[in-house]
Parts: structure tokens; C-alpha cells; sequence
């Protein structure tokens, strides 16, 4: 993961590689990045990882440190892994400035609600979208309920989470997940025009409209984070974490 | 409306321009995934490639257990 400022508009790249799975090393990351921000006018947020934004939480790093402690200190653990995400995504989320991201690929759980996060979001057809929690024996954990149900239906929210299956662009734009659809390959450049254009708006009074009218979701954040550690205590979550780690099927995001 | 052959047809055309393959050397009961070698991101690929091209959307957890190009055909022509 890096960044880069040009004109006032900072790019957030998420570079690594097989599908930028977020763990330990990119939370560093994404806090050193939120720290950096400074007087930016705009964040643009993408990928230029062929298999697309996120693939989710890093599940295999999850699964070792959760093995090599015992279980009261594998919640603990979690309870504060939890808490650093959701602040430096609350940070994101809160920025005064406006932030646009460019989704293509998979955009799988944990990458979902960092771009959930964002403002904007902007995917091209190659883009496919899924909450695939439900396999672990668990909610999603980085805010992504919440901050799902501030922009789409109750309704595509159960379909999403109850079944745990991917939809693609076009049924993003429907639904508001996304609300811009680029050609294949050219979201960046379309999420570039729209940061540009933000950026040239009153930074006092785009914060003040950002306030307004993004909706805060933290009470609902608080009770997410304590709901996954409840569902996190249990066998089942480590079996599925197994399960996950040694799947090689077609679908492993799918029991 | 197209027949479940139609859409066989389709899906072979669309999975041999896709991954290179020689459309002669693909049949309705072969394997796509041993076929063309497909990993678990590139099956999202051809999932999205698929709806798009057919205009339907594909619940990932029907085409659990689909293995070859006759079943997903069967898969899709459901919901076409």
C-alpha cells in the first residue's frame, strides 16, 4: 500500500498483491496513511492488483494468530484488532474531504467495507461485490452492516448477507452500492475526474455538507464489534477458518 | 427465446474467447475448471463475464457443485 499526492488530491494504491488482503501490515498502513492525509482536498482510493480492490480481511494470518493463543487471549486479541480497524475506518469515513473509490475485481468483505468507507464509489464491469462472513460463523467486522445499510435496501442487504453471494456492477448500480460505472479499466480515471472536480469546491463548506449529510453510524459500529466477538468465541469460527485456509476450490468463500 | 442448446452454445463460444481455448477442442461435458485451468478469481471472472454477456445474474451458491459447461449452461438458461 502506498500514496501519492499530486494538486491536493491524495491516491490511496492498494498494491498488494494476489488481492490485497488486509491484515496486521495494511492496518499499519491505512493508519500511517489517515495520519498523512494533511490539508488534502480530495482522497481517491484504488487498486492496480489484476484481481480487483480487496479480497477481504487477511483470513490466513487471522487464522495463525488465532491458533498460537489460548481463547481468552485470542478474543482479546481480536477486541483490539477490531478496535484499531474501526478507528482508522471511522477516520476515513469522517474525513472532511471527499473521497472517491475505483472498484474493480473482487470487492469481497473487508475490501467492501473499506470502500464502504468512501464517499464515491465508481467500479467497472469487472467489479464483483459479496459479504461472505456468514461462511466463518461471523458478521463481517470492519463496520460493513452499518455502513451498508446507510446507502442500499434492508432487503440487498439480507439477500447479500444471508446468502453470502457476490453481485456484480450492474446490480450495484442498481441497488446504489456503486453509483457510477466506468469502462473496464477506466474507473481510476473516472474516480480521478471526480475527485478533481470536489476538490475545487470550498474546503469549509464541503466538510459542512459532508456532516450533513452523511449519516453517523456509530452506535450501530459499537454494537457490530461486540456482536463478532460474541460470534468469534465459539469452535465453529475456527473450524471455518480451517475449512477456509485449506480450501482450493473454485469458491472458497462459500461453505 | 433460446433453447438450452443456444445457450450451450453461447457459453462455449464465450469460454473458449475468454481463456483462449480452441472452440473445437471444448465439449458440453467436459470440466471447465480442469479445461481451462480456472482458480477460484478467475471463476468470479467468468461469473461476471457470463452475466453480462447473458443478461441474468447468477447466484454464486447455484453453481456450487456445477463442474462442467453442460450444467452451468442448464444454470443459466434457468434464468434466462
Amino acid at each position: 500500500m502506498r500514496w501519492t499526492r499530486d494538486d491536493g488530491v491524495v491516491e490511496l494504491v492498494l498494491d498488494d498483491a494476489p488481492a490485497n488482503e488486509i491484515g496486521l501490515r495494511s492496518l499499519a498502513a491505512l493508519e500511517r496513511f489517515v495520519d498523512e492525509i494533511g490539508d488534502a482536498r480530495a482522497v481517491v482510493v484504488h487498486s492496480t492488483v489484476p484481481a480487483g480492490f480487496s479480497a477481504g480481511a487477511d483470513l490466513r494470518e487471522l487464522y495463525r494468530e488465532s491458533e498460537a493463543r489460548a481463547p481468552a487471549e485470542r478474543t482479546a486479541g481480536v477486541r483490539a484488532y477490531l478496535m484499531r480497524i474501526h478507528a482508522v475506518f471511522r477516520r476515513l469515513d469522517d474525513l472532511p474531504v471527499p473521497t472517491v473509490a475505483a472498484l474493480h475485481g473482487v470487492v469481497f468483505g473487508g475490501g467492501l467495507e473499506l470502500a464502504l468507507c468512501c464517499d464515491v464509489r465508481i467500479a467497472d464491469p469487472t467489479a464483483r461485490f459479496a459479504f461472505p462472513e456468514l461462511r466463518l460463523g461471523l458478521i463481517p467486522g470492519f463496520g460493513g452492516v452499518p455502513r451498508l445499510k446507510r446507502d442500499v435496501s434492508n432487503a440487498l442487504v439480507r439477500d447479500l448477507l444471508l446468502t453470502g453471494r457476490s453481485i456484480n456492477a450492474n446490480k450495484a448500480l442498481q441497488a446504489g452500492l456503486v453509483t457510477q460505472l466506468a469502462a473496464e479499466g477506466r474507473a481510476i480515471d473516472a474516480a480521478r475526474a471526480a475527485a478533481a472536480q470536489a476538490a475545487k469546491f470550498d474546503p469549509a463548506t464541503m466538510a459542512a455538507a459532508k456532516r450533513f449529510i452523511k449519516p453517523s453510524v456509530d452506535a450501530e459500529l459499537a454494537r457490530e464489534i461486540e456482536l463478532f466477538l460474541e460470534l468469534f468465541d465459539r469452535p465453529v469460527v475456527q473450524e471455518a477458518l480451517a475449512r477456509f485456509v485449506s480450501d482450493s476450490g473454485p469458491m472458497p468463500y462459500l461453505p | 427465446m433460446p433453447n438450452l442448446e443456444d445457450t450451450t452454445r453461447e457459453l462455449l463460444d464465450l469460454a473458449s474467447t475468454q481463456f483462449g481455448a480452441s472452440r473445437d477442442s471444448l465439449a458440453p461435458d467436459q470440466d471447465m475448471f480442469a479445461t481451462l485451468g480456472i482458480d477460484s478469481m478467475q471463476a468470479l471472472d467468468l461469473l461476471t463475464r457470463l452475466e453480462n454477456h447473458f443478461g441474468v445474474e447468477l447466484p454464486d451458491y447455484e453453481l456450487q457443485g456445477v463442474s462442467d459447461f453442460a450444467g452451468l449452461a442448464e444454470r443459466i438458461h434457468a434464468r434466462r
